[in-house]
């Protein structure tokens, strides 16, 4: 086989992949953040709500949990736009990847919340503290530090997952490795070296939210 | 123009959906299998066996799907081997399947108390019959839960396929989007048709991890 490995258009492509790879951490952070609080919501609300609320939690769960994240992506960008509802490729990616994210951590949130044993919100209740401040200052933080690990795991494969957004022309890691594939005919070393890129990221993420983790919440992370 | 009823499209989505099926199937088959010698690799009791196999699972799961499939669809073309999307899909998929399998069935054999592999040998056993015998349907029984957890994000993950031009669900959606201009109704009947394959394979793994719970 003729064929041999080229890197020489690595040097003039480092750029390009530092900007993408900036561009996947964006969206992990911004998705992690939002993803959170909106899966603390999602939880609170599915133990304390109201029976509607509930339910329509459950179902949002099951139906973002049985279909693919690319169908998701696909039904936000092109087919929302038939509502009315136009979102640019940055938003509309951020938009799925926060909702598919909640999906998850939704559940595991809950179980956090479930492993508080109940003489601590009955404690904090009867030394004067109002409901919203049990949950906050005393339910929730033990929460946490219970479901940190399987947090860290969630993040890790979403932003693994993200990959998928450069479908709808996201410019981040996998996009700027299309483009640079195109340009460079050197498609199998082009992806290479952003897998190895992708693999770096993935083990330093875990390796900062783990240290990170252990700082803020004192949990036992592993 | 030509019109084209709501029929038409579920139809044609439907026919798709059939790829989807057997592609699923056949990464799960053939990811069974790697992962079965992944797995003895695993908890081989060399150390360096043991450390390529966790270097292998780590490789899989530190990194996307998607790239897995890039590398593989332009990858083996390089190695002399004509390759098509359905090799390169299926093959991706097979890889990424039997990495996230052995992790799974690893963790079953870990669970499993040392007096079981103690208990082999004293009963005279060798090494691959306490296998065959002991540890593997124990482990086997009690990931049943996650293995089938894992067949849904499999089922999922062929979505991906669509990507390196495998003609499955998700391209043919995005082919009869094109010609109809109603992303609305092919993308939401696309998610349903995938709900309708993975939901009741979500209610039986939950269902096996309420029954092993007791």
């Amino acid at each position: 086989m003729g064929y041999s490995l080229d890197f020489g258009w690595l040097a003039g492509a480092a750029g390009a992949i530092a900007r993408g790879a900036a561009m996947t951490l964006l969206l992990i952070v911004v998705t992690t953040l939002a993803g959170t609080f909106l899966s603390i919501l999602g939880a609170a609300g599915r133990r304390n709500g109201p029976k509607p609320l509930k339910l329509a939690i459950g179902w949002y769960v099951e139906v973002m949990r049985n279909t693919p994240f690319l169908v998701q992506l696909f039904f936000i960008f092109f087919g929302l736009p038939s509502l009315g509802i136009r979102l640019d490729p940055i938003l509309a990616a951020m938009l799925a990847m926060t909702l598919n994210m909640a999906a998850y951590t939704i559940e595991i949130v809950g179980a956090g919340l479930d492993a508080v044993p109940r003489g601590q919100t009955e404690a904090a209740l009867a030394l004067g503290l109002r409901p919203r401040q049990v949950f906050i200052k005393i339910v929730l933080p033990q929460a946490l530090k219970v479901i940190y690990p399987a947090l860290t795991s969630q993040i890790v494969i979403m932003m693994l997952e993200s990959a998928v957004v450069s479908q709808i022309a996201v410019r981040e890691l996998t996009y700027e490795a299309d483009m640079l594939q195109a340009r460079t005919f050197r498609a199998f070393e082009t992806y290479l070296v952003v897998t190895v890129v992708y693999l770096g990221l993935s083990m330093g993420l875990r390796r900062l939210l783990v240290s990170g983790g252990r700082r803020a919440l004192g949990a036992g992370v592993s | 123009m030509i019109e084209f009823t709501l029929w038409d499209i579920l139809r044609n989505l439907l026919l798709a959906a059939r790829w989807t099926v057997l592609l699923s199937l056949a990464a799960f088959v053939g990811g069974a299998l790697v992962g079965l010698v992944v797995l003895f690799l695993r908890i081989s009791t060399n150390k360096w066996i043991k450390r390529i196999a966790s270097g292998y699972i780590a490789l899989f799961q530190g990194t996307p799907l998607l790239m897995q499939l890039f590398l593989m669809f332009f990858g083996l073309p390089m190695l002399g081997l004509r390759i098509e999307p359905w090799t390169a899909a299926t093959l991706g998929l097979t890889f990424f399947a039997s990495a996230y399998l052995a992790e799974i069935w690893r963790s079953g054999v870990d669970a499993l108390p040392r007096g079981q592999w103690d208990a082999g040998a004293s009963l005279g056993l060798h090494y691959l019959q306490e296998l065959r015998l002991i540890i593997l349907p124990q482990a086997f029984a009690i990931t049943r839960a996650p293995t089938v957890g894992f067949l849904v994000q499999l089922i999922k993950s062929t979505a991906l396929t669509s990507i390196i031009g495998f003609e499955e669900l998700v391209r043919t959606s995005n082919a009869i989007n094109n010609a109809t201009f109603e992303p609305f109704t092919v993308y939401g009947l696309v998610a349903l048709i995938f709900f309708v394959m993975c939901f009741p394979l979500t209610q039986y793994a939950r269902r096996l991890e309420r029954v092993s719970a007791h």
